[in-house]
């Protein structure tokens, strides 16, 4: 096929339904009573080149019936991902082979087996979101560009044969046309139509920005889409775990020591007795209902960032509380609160004391982090620690060793020195132990108070993509609007001999548009259009 | 004060129940041909729904003033609280198209949604620190707008296929139509059984490893049809003995009782559904549409349509982006494969093929109804399964 020339003197690209400019039908098929108004008729690439393997490429992708089954697909793979807990929301400390199968016996295997455990980040879940964005990219240019090529060439005197095949047309034989004429044009513009007019014939149009709808809907979508797949390249996002002590003092990870953060402390609340609206469900359930998790944090800023060797020297920057609804932000960073942990065991002590007569002779607290190694009592009473366990067991072999540098389980050797033992005795002592390994002693370290304290756990973020995902989920929400709320509407008037030929056209709503017509021909003189779809139960064109 | 509302709602059930009753009247009255009465049935009604929606958006008010958060924060809550959107979606479409014909099933529908919320706690829950956000307010509501519009186009697309689906022979589409009433009576029969036994104080107590493997108390309001996996009745009303077990893969908080209450549902909504057939001697389908004769299916066809053209940007809007925004404040990250999360793309993802079958592939009529019916399982399934057996961060109960 080449290009034609229609005989209102357009020329006309091949694999046109009709004339863009006069709306002749060129390609009828025989006994069709209605034009396919869909993209104007226009001839898409998709639809006249079909050679290369581009072109093969191009064509699968532009098919709307292609877009549809890979939603559909995605949609069935989503939904199967949520009838197990996808890996991440498993206990951490077994593996997902036993999980799954301990769990959910053969299902569970089954589902581990297939990948479905992490589906979301499984490689054809990506496939499949690829192949939408690209869809979404082929298919709104095969059909955008034609489009807006055809509406801006729209001549207002139509070819008969185009009104007669719209939905919605009507013949009034009226001699004196000038004046019905002249009130639809004025009731058209009542009804805010921009009505046009060449050789007493009307064009009346509104609506038309609701065609872009779906292309600027899926601009957005594909924005989004990227924006989604920048998060693979390493830098787009910072997403670090810290765990903060009460009362210590850490470097923020992800910001190259600029950054440290203070959990002065962290509270932990319960709806309790005082919350009295809520007493009903409190009873029911007791005391357990979390009501606060806060970190009172100070955030400090480096000034010696980046020189190296010299230490940090830290400016207060920032202060005040973090909860879960409320991150602490600052330049593209925010600190959000999504853990704790309480009743870490921070600080012991003990007394020297003399076994035979129960006297003391001074205190040692020790900060089980980094505990202090001597301790002077005075008056001649000293004490040592030879030896420290954060996370103390006994292995047969090795003795007392240490599991972790956590003080779940703390144990000491001490060494005690007094005047009257200054060779020093030796203890070992841990909770609820107290042995004397190198015989007999005639003093002992007695457990005098344990003060706990809680970790907050931090989550740093810094996301770059968030603003190309804000902005593609804006332009979305305008395109779905742009083209759902509103619509496309048409109305071609046009004086043939005798007769008032009217034809209208709607992208979508036939009942608005229909309720726009009856108002507009009402006491015209001319006769109502009737809808033809509907009369001879003809299958709708749009 | 949580008394006057609670009066209030139960006010607005029965108003919407009577609305129900003149809407229908109005409908057999249409087809005797006195169309004035109709009309004044057809108007009666729209004043109920219209007063009904007064008297549950006072219970809304005075229940969030006194218990100093929006009441959307429960299953309870937010479950009246989409009955309450059906209804105001209802009196939009009304008056788009002045037609108060959709009233035939928005009522029911709404009627039955508030009936399933009523067997929750009513017992206001204070918020975990997750939910104190201004967004609570901003995201469930949208949310639930959203799944009310999209609620009126199945009811729109239910009543264009009891109108067209030929019901002179049994079909796929018969079958489906009834298995739609089937579902909706079931649904008030477990409203109706869950307030029957409760009445008479049923209770058994069970002892069972739970599934989070700790010895558990779980108490059955139902006589136990299907008991926990090697359950032990540490204490019963009565003595009824449970038939079989639950298979202990159902993961669930609590899955057997619920296992149980699904099983005594079905049965019920069964036995009802067999009476009515019983009653009328025909499908219920063929019962009714005789009375829609009148009525223009492209009509109902356009309305179906329109509220998904409406109800998809709201809900988009409300369960995807509002609720990333708020993800992204709270739990740090906008998204995370959360199984409501899931859902909601999914239901996003459901109507979106909608809009493109009926846009681009011409999909109208009877194909796009049996949608809108499909779309609806999708969000009811979003609100009971999801919530209730899938577990996930937005578990309610």
């Amino acid at each position: 096929m080449s290009n034609v020339k229609c005989e209102c003197g357009h020329q006309i690209k091949a694999g046109t339904e009709f004339c863009e400019s006069c709306g002749k039908p060129i390609t009828l098929i025989e006994g069709q009573k209605l034009l396919n108004m869909r993209y104007e008729g226009v001839a898409r690439r998709s639809k006249t080149s079909q050679k290369t393997i581009v072109d093969k490429i191009w064509n699968f992708f532009s098919s709307v019936k292609v877009g549809i089954w890979i939603i559909f697909l995605t949609l069935v793979a989503s939904a199967i991902g949520t009838f197990l807990p996808q890996e991440m929301y498993i206990p951490q400390n077994i593996t997902p082979a036993d999980f799954y199968k301990d769990q959910y016996g053969t299902i569970g295997f089954l589902f581990y087996s297939l990948g479905f455990h992490n589906l979301y980040g499984s490689w054809w879940y990506m496939l499949l979101l690829a192949s939408m964005g690209l869809s979404l990219i082929i298919a709104s240019l095969d059909r955008v560009v034609p489009l807006y090529r055809a509406l801006k060439k729209q001549r207002v005197t139509r070819h008969d044969s185009f009104l007669k095949r719209q939905r919605i047309f009507g013949v009034t034989p009226i001699i004196d046309h000038q004046e019905s004429i002249e009130k639809v044009s004025n009731n058209l513009k009542e009804k805010r139509y921009k009505v046009r007019k060449e050789n007493g014939n009307i064009l009346a149009e509104k609506g038309r920005f609701s065609r872009w709808g779906p292309y600027v809907n899926h601009l957005g979508l594909i924005i989004v889409l990227i924006g989604a797949m920048l998060r693979f390249f390493p830098g787009m996002y910072v997403d670090e775990i810290l765990w903060v002590r009460d009362g210590e003092t850490e470097t923020v990870p992800g910001t190259d020591r600029k950054y440290y953060i203070k959990n002065e402390k962290f509270i932990f609340e319960t709806y309790g007795e005082e919350d009295e609206k809520f007493q009903e469900t409190i009873d029911e359930v007791g005391n357990t209902i979390p009501k606060t998790y806060q970190t009172n944090a100070i955030l400090y800023k480096n000034k010696n960032q980046g020189m190296a060797g010299a230490k940090p020297e830290l400016v207060q920057i920032k202060e005040g509380p973090i909860t879960v609804n409320n991150p602490m932000k600052i330049e593209g960073f925010a600190f959000y609160q999504t853990s704790y942990r309480q009743g870490e065991f921070h600080k012991m002590r003990f007394e020297l004391e003399e076994k035979e007569s129960g006297e003391t002779f001074g205190n040692i607290e020790l900060d089980l982090l980094n505990p202090k190694t001597n301790f002077d009592l005075g008056n001649g009473y000293r004490v040592e620690v030879l030896d420290y366990f954060p996370d103390f067991e006994f292995d047969s072999e090795e003795g007392p060793i240490t599991k972790s540098s956590l003080p779940n389980n703390p144990a000491f050797i001490f060494k005690m020195f007094t005047p009257e033992t200054p060779e020093g005795e030796t203890s070992f002592v841990a909770i609820q132990q107290n042995l004397e390994p190198l015989g007999e002693n005639q003093y002992k370290m007695t457990f005098s108070g344990l003060d706990v304290r809680s970790l907050s756990g931090l989550t740093i973020r810094k996301d770059h993509t968030l603003w190309i995902l804000g902005i593609g989920g804006f332009i979305f929400m305008i395109g779905l609007i742009q083209g759902l709320y509103w619509n496309h509407r048409r109305v071609w008037v046009q004086v043939h001999g005798d007769e008032v030929l009217i034809a209208a056209h709607t992208s979508k709503n036939w009942y608005g548009i229909k309720k726009d017509i009856e108002y507009v021909v009402e006491s015209t003189g001319l006769n109502i259009p009737a809808d033809q779809a509907e009369d001879k139960g003809e299958k709708k064109n749009d | 004060m949580i008394d006057i509302s609670n009066y209030l709602l139960g006010g607005a059930f029965f108003t919407y129940l009577v609305g129900t009753i003149f809407i229908w009247g109005s409908l057999s009255s249409q087809s005797n041909k006195s169309a004035s009465r109709s009309n004044r049935w057809g108007a009666i009604s729209l004043v109920l729904s219209l007063l009904g929606l007064c008297l549950q958006f006072g219970y809304f008010i005075i229940r969030w003033i006194e218990i100093g958060h929006v009441p959307v924060s429960n299953m309870f809550e937010f479950t009246t609280f989409l009955g309450m959107m059906v209804v105001l979606a209802h009196v939009v479409m009304f008056f788009i198209y002045k037609t108060n014909i959709i009233g035939l099933f928005s009522l029911p529908t709404a009627l039955t949604i508030i009936a399933y919320a009523s067997v929750f706690s009513k017992k206001a829950s204070p918020l975990v620190p997750s939910l104190q956000s201004y967004w609570l307010k901003i995201h469930v509501t949208t949310a639930a707008l959203g799944e009310g519009i999209l609620a009126i186009s199945f009811v729109a697309g239910f009543i264009y296929l009891l109108r067209v689906v030929d019901q002179s022979r049994r079909s796929k589409s018969t079958f489906g139509i009834e298995f739609v009433f089937y579902s909706i009576i079931s649904t008030l029969a477990f409203a109706m059984i869950s307030f029957a036994f409760t009445a008479m104080e049923f209770e058994t107590t069970f002892k069972w490893v739970s599934e989070t493997q700790q010895e558990e108390e779980l108490v059955y309001k139902l006589p136990a049809i299907v008991g926990p996996p090697n359950g032990e009745v540490v204490n019963s009303s009565h003595s009824f003995k449970s038939i079989t077990e639950a298979p202990s893969w159902l993961n669930g908080s609590q899955a057997p009782r619920k296992l149980n209450t699904l099983v005594w549902s079905l049965f019920a909504g069964g036995v009802l559904y067999f009476l009515l057939r019983l009653l009328f001697l025909q499908r219920i389908g063929a019962k009714i549409q005789p009375l829609l004769k009148n009525i223009n299916p492209e009509h109902l066809d356009e309305i179906s349509y329109r509220s998904v053209m409406i109800g998809f940007p709201v809900f988009t809007l409300g369960a995807l982006i509002f609720a990333m925004i708020w993800a992204q404040e709270a739990w740090s990250r906008f998204w995370g494969w959360d199984p409501k999360e899931v859902w909601a793309l999914i239901t996003f993802l459901f109507y979106a093929a909608y809009l493109h079958l009926r846009l681009s592939k011409g999909w109208e009529g009877q194909k796009s109804a049996w949608l809108t019916v499909l779309g609806f399982v999708i969000i009811m399934f979003n609100l009971i399964v999801v919530n209730l057996v899938i577990a996930g961060l937005h578990s309610y109960a």
